[in-house]
């Protein structure tokens, strides 16, 4: 089934509010392999300015993957998750998450295109407080493989 | 961890020393649950060989977030990044061994921007592979 371009410019519903915790910030630093004590340690991340411990960079992705997962997920869409690879990541941060954050994701489709025989498909995820505060955009390219 | 960089001491094409990364099945399962990616691709070589892969790859993400630990080590704990872009090139393809796969990344000061900030070119490698292109970050120094 192909790609219903119809889609280009569509923003989906914002994702259940996630409260961002201790837990699963250190969990994510582990996992990636990183020991900094700003990610684990409150008096260390309060020593370099932050009110509580921060997430490391790519932890937005917990995030925004998850609701643009949904969006992708959407049967009129007409994506085969299956031939889906992961093209092309970015991240704009007005600041760190910090552990206590309650944000909301919303994506939107920015762009639907060609690429030789492959779709390339572009989603911009606004990454919110429950309180309007935009913390992180971050933008994701999809590519389709034609196989 | 680093010493913290401040704007006032870094020189436009001042190189970060490179580090090298390893990267283990181990740290493919850690990241599956971490990150809530539970893509077979990543920890299933049977079905990662069916779809035409040569062995399990690790996530694009977990690749990311080494050259973004890489940046945030040089640049210190009072340092945030405010921008982080990488196009995935090609796969981290990670054996089932004792020794996995290695990243190895390396990064230069490509830019000093207003508002405190510097733009650092990163190149990721995997073997003879790069595995990160166009990546770039910016973070914010004292």
């Amino acid at each position: 089934m192909a790609i219903n371009r119809d889609y280009a410019g569509r923003t989906f519903a914002a994702s259940e509010p996630y409260e961002v915790s201790r837990v699963k910030i250190a969990e994510f630093a582990a996992a990636i392999g990183d020991p900094n004590p700003v990610y684990r340690d409150t008096a260390a991340a309060q020593a370099a300015g932050y009110p509580d411990v921060i997430a490391p960079p790519t932890f937005a992705i917990v995030i925004s993957m998850s609701a643009a997962g949904t969006a992708m997920a959407d049967p009129g869409l007409g994506l085969n998750y299956a031939m889906v690879v992961h093209g092309e990541q970015r991240f704009d941060y007005a600041r760190p998450l910090v552990a206590g954050d309650v944000v909301t994701a919303r994506p939107t489709i920015t762009e639907i295109r060609d690429a030789g025989r492959n779709v390339m498909l572009t989603t911009s995820t606004e990454i919110r407080t429950t309180a309007g505060e935009l913390v992180c955009t971050a933008t994701a390219t999809l590519v389709e493989r034609a196989g | 961890m680093s010493e913290q960089v401040r704007y006032d001491s870094v020189a436009i094409g001042a190189e970060l020393p490179p580090v090298s990364y390893p990267v283990t099945r181990l740290s493919l399962v850690k990241y599956c649950g971490a990150a809530g990616d539970f893509n077979v691709i990543h920890w299933n070589e049977r079905i990662a060989r069916s779809v035409g892969l040569p062995d399990v790859i690790a996530h694009g993400m977990f690749t990311m977030a080494q050259a973004g630990r890489f940046v945030t080590d040089w640049a210190g704990p009072a340092a945030t990044v405010t921008e982080f872009g990488v196009r995935f090139s090609a796969m981290v393809v990670v054996p089932d061994d004792d020794i996995g796969a290695v990243i190895d990344v390396s990064g230069q000061v490509a830019d000093k921007l207003e508002g405190n900030r510097v733009a650092i070119a990163l190149t990721a490698r995997s073997g003879d592979t790069k595995v990160l292109t166009r990546a770039r970050a910016v973070v914010r120094l004292p």
